[in-house]
């Protein structure tokens, strides 16, 4: 029987050649995304902003009434109300900013939500209303800020982890592709303008969780070989070592793409984003896996001392005096 | 390593099979069957994103809890002052500044006021710290402060009892199972599962509640209350917004009852005019100082007032001596009816807003529910087929057995512990499903790369197992970091999700690596292969 086999046995590219245009073309991704990120920003859903989103479906109809909606919420006003389709055209999302004034009088909010929702009833009688969420702004402050420091601790977390279990130089690597992992999905939600909530962000959370996954296996190749191979040349090491995982990093990374997608396109509408997210870093991981896990340990200064045990002076000079005696 | 005595297949084998029974009642549950009653019957609890309902959460403001500790702490300090022999007297009470100051007449008895006045205050936290300061200044001027630790303490009971409340009043609702829970310093989540809509509940939470019978200013003129100046020791209070009356009247801010002494609540009807009206019963204290009140007061004007707004002003035509009264405004027979479930359940200590709320309707969950098993079945198909592909019958079939035993262990331990599956939670399942080969493909990668360096069978898969362990360790571990802080960090459906991965992570080492690691040593011993097909 033939099996698959995705990757050839004995693979041999040289990433390493390729190092500088590798590099460039990451670099100036991720410039691209903190760019986007400045001048497109994101589109913040409530969790992060306050206000409220109503989803509704209108049972009786194909379409929804978007313009009609628009209208008469708009004429309700507390400003103008973002309506998005969700799944079917049918449904949809009815976004809005928190009221003027809502900061002090965290009553405003509700006095919306219960207009919006009474003006959608009295019009719309096939409308069904699916669910309300409505987040303060001072709750969505927290949200916001506890979100950045989950991510922040994260990325800290892993990095003193992977820098105890392996050296000073896999850490810093780490911390770059994390970096680079989250940078690039979200740039990707900024180009998209897809809502960016809080399930946005436990997806950021997740892949940083997975890239490090891939990394940790090359890293681990790494040093095993640099302990076995003592007298290769160190580009020639981690191509191997790159190579050596590849066909794993690619039958892995395949595995969770064919789970993902079936959630992408079969799943419910409601988690969507956080799926596309995941999806995203993935590709986004299995890149940096490949062509950035190894060009950093060079520039870092890695070499095949790094897992070899420090000897001290004494043991140095007793192995001299050892060598002298039996040439 | 691919030592299994008897003993150790028997202990793995039973524990597969315990994790697979817990996953049972689950599975017959999600797919609307059930048990019979004999059986086990712990199924996974459905967050309120997938069986709909309704999460709010309420916040108090603290300095509500101040503001009236020290309304409080100036009646105590009037009365003691009044009642001590020989009488202190003092000057006007300032509460500006969110302290209370006042001077003494005389000098001479600074000293026996501040023994009086000590008794006031009561320790606050572990650190001996009391809950006021009082301090004297210039002499004579008393400056009482409240400390930090003795409006945490303050603020933590109002909140306990605001919680206690809360509970009254949606089991007067009669809904099922709410969950309610303080959080934080100043929050609670109310959860009700199966709630659609949750706006009467809201109203009835937004009540405080707070009743009050107070008697009118009569030296206020018309003009002056029109313009929202009050007589001294008065103040302008208004009337509520869907009462008939327009503007305010000027109450007198001291003498008047505060309608914590009821004893029963309820909606009746008029019988002059049969519209609707709450009845009331005063326990023996409240009786009695709601006849003085009213024997001493006939033929003026007084007022009950709610929350701050006058739901009417009566004139007392006679003393009311029986201990019930009628409180009437402008009713439906429905909003009698929640301010006699608010008076029921006694007034809320501090007034709780709304902060957060999310509602989700249950077809829409079990569309979610429904949506999100298709997607897991052609996932782990589709998965299932690629991987029997990659690494042909045999140690496909254990690295796909590994992951459909792992998606139920996790959904048993998840029913064990009572956990919550919610919507990012069947993202969390799907994710595991990828991740978990990840484990199987570490090792047969590493077996095909043994092999292909000339190891024999047994070598190779020996080799394989070890070497990629130590990846997978590690792997494993920034996951779990991850997870954890996803949990800590996350708030309610993405805490369902850390909880899936973080069991996840630990049943997929179990599955991915112990349990096949068990089969291909099983059938390394019985069919003693001189090659593999890998």
């Amino acid at each position: 029987m033939k099996l698959l086999k995705l990757v050839p046995d004995n693979t041999n590219i040289h990433f390493l050649r390729w190092q500088w245009p590798f590099f460039i073309v990451n670099v100036l991704a991720m410039l691209g995304a903190a760019a986007l990120l400045f001048t497109n920003g994101l589109n913040l859903g409530i969790d992060f902003v306050g206000g409220q989103m109503i989803r509704t479906t209108f049972t009786q109809s194909a379409e929804a009434p978007v313009t009609e909606l628009r209208e008469e919420i708009d004429a309700l006003g507390f400003g103008e109300p973002v309506i998005q389709a969700f799944g079917e055209p049918n449904e949809i999302s009815i976004r809005m900013r928190l009221p003027d004034g809502a900061d002090t009088q965290p009553e405003l909010s509700a006095q919306m939500t219960n207009a919006v929702t009474a003006v959608i009833r009295a019009n719309h009688p096939d409308a069904r209303i699916d669910g309300v969420d409505a987040v303060s702004g001072r709750v969505s402050g927290e949200l916001f800020e506890t979100s950045i420091l989950a991510l922040v601790l994260a990325s800290i977390a892993i990095s003193i982890y992977i820098w105890v279990r392996f050296e000073w130089q896999f850490g810093v690597g780490a911390l770059f592709a994390l970096v680079q992992d989250v940078l690039l999905t979200v740039g990707m939600f900024s180009l998209t303008q897809w809502e960016f909530d809080l399930n946005i962000v436990a997806a950021l959370l997740t892949l940083i969780g997975y890239s490090l996954n891939d990394k940790i296996v090359v890293y681990d190749r790494i040093r095993e070989n640099l302990k076995k191979y003592r007298r290769m040349p160190l580009p020639e090491l981690l191509d191997l070592s790159v190579n050596e995982t590849l066909s794993r990093t690619i039958v892995t990374s395949l595995s969770l793409l064919i789970t993902l997608v079936a959630l992408l396109v079969l799943g419910p509408d409601v988690i969507f984003g956080f799926t596309a997210a995941i999806t995203l870093g993935i590709f986004i991981g299995v890149y940096s896996s490949i062509f950035m896990s190894a060009p950093f340990l060079i520039w870092l200064g890695v070499t095949s001392d790094s897992f070899v045990p420090k000897e001290s002076a004494a043991d140095r000079q007793a192995r001299k005096a050892m060598g002298r005696a039996e040439p | 390593m691919l030592d299994f005595p008897p003993w150790k297949r028997a202990w793995l084998w039973s524990l597969t099979v315990l994790g697979l029974l817990c996953a049972v009642p689950s599975l017959v549950a999600l797919a609307g069957g059930s048990l019979p009653a004999w059986m086990p019957s712990r199924t996974v609890n459905l967050g309120l994103d997938l069986a709909g309902g309704s999460h709010i959460m309420l916040e108090a403001e603290a300095s509500q809890v101040a503001a009236q500790r020290l309304q409080t702490m100036e009646e105590s300090v009037r009365d003691t002052l009044r009642q001590a022999t020989p009488r202190i007297r003092h000057g006007d009470i300032s509460t500006s500044g969110g302290r209370l100051t006042f001077m003494l007449e005389d000098p001479g008895q600074v000293d026996a006021a501040r023994g009086l006045l000590e008794p006031l205050t009561t320790g606050a936290g572990l650190t001996g710290q009391r809950d006021w300061t009082i301090e004297v200044v210039d002499g004579t001027r008393f400056v009482l402060t409240q400390t930090k630790a003795g409006l945490e303490v303050a603020t933590s009971q109002a909140m306990d009892s605001a919680t206690e409340v809360v509970r009254k009043r949606i089991d007067a609702l009669g809904t099922r199972e709410p969950t309610i829970i303080r959080q934080g310093a100043n929050r609670i989540v109310v959860q009700v599962p199966g709630l659609e809509d949750p706006e009467a509940l809201k109203e009835l939470l937004g009540q405080t509640a707070n009743l009050e019978f107070r008697l009118v200013d009569t030296t206020a003129l018309p003009s002056d209350v029109a313009q929202g100046i009050a007589p001294p020791g008065s103040e302008i209070v208004p009337y509520a917004a869907d009462s008939q009356t327009a503007g305010g009247l000027a109450l007198r801010r001291l003498g008047g009852i505060r309608g914590d002494s009821l004893t029963n609540a309820q909606q009746t009807f008029d019988p002059q005019n049969n519209t609707p009206v709450v009845s009331i019963s005063f326990d023996p204290q409240g009786a009695q100082r709601f006849a003085r009140l009213t024997t001493e007061n006939v033929n003026r004007q007084f007022a009950i007032v709610l929350d701050g707004e006058i739901l009417s002003a009566p004139t007392i035509n006679e003393p009311i001596l029986g201990g019930t009264a009628q409180i009437s405004g402008n009713f439906t027979t429905e909003s009698a009816n929640q301010l006699a479930i608010s008076l029921n359940s006694g007034a809320l200590p501090v007034e709780l807003t709304v902060v957060e709320e999310r509602t989700v309707r249950a077809e829409l969950g079990a569309d979610s529910i429904g949506k999100g098993a298709i997607a897991i079945a052609v996932g782990t198909i589709a998965l299932v087929l690629f991987i029997f592909a990659t690494y042909g019958p045999r140690f496909g079939l254990y690295a796909n057995a590994a992951v459909v035993i792992n998606v139920l262990i996790i959904l048993g331990i998840m029913a064990v512990m009572g956990a919550t599956l919610t919507l990012p939670g069947i993202a969390g399942f799907v994710l595991t499903i990828g991740a978990a080969v990840d484990a199987n493909v570490l090792i047969n990668e590493r077996i095909r790369e043994e092999r292909a360096r000339g190891r024999r069978p047994v070598q190779a898969v020996e080799s394989g197992y070890r070497e990629a362990s130590r990846a997978i360790f590690d792997a494993n571990i920034t996951n779990v970091i991850a997870a954890v802080l996803l949990f800590l960090f996350g708030s309610g459906p993405v805490k369902g999700f850390a909880v899936v991965l973080v069991i996840g992570i630990i049943t997929s080492v179990f599955t991915a690596v112990t349990l096949t690691r068990m089969w291909v040593a099983g059938w390394l011993r019985r069919a003693r292969p001189t090659d593999l097909v890998l």
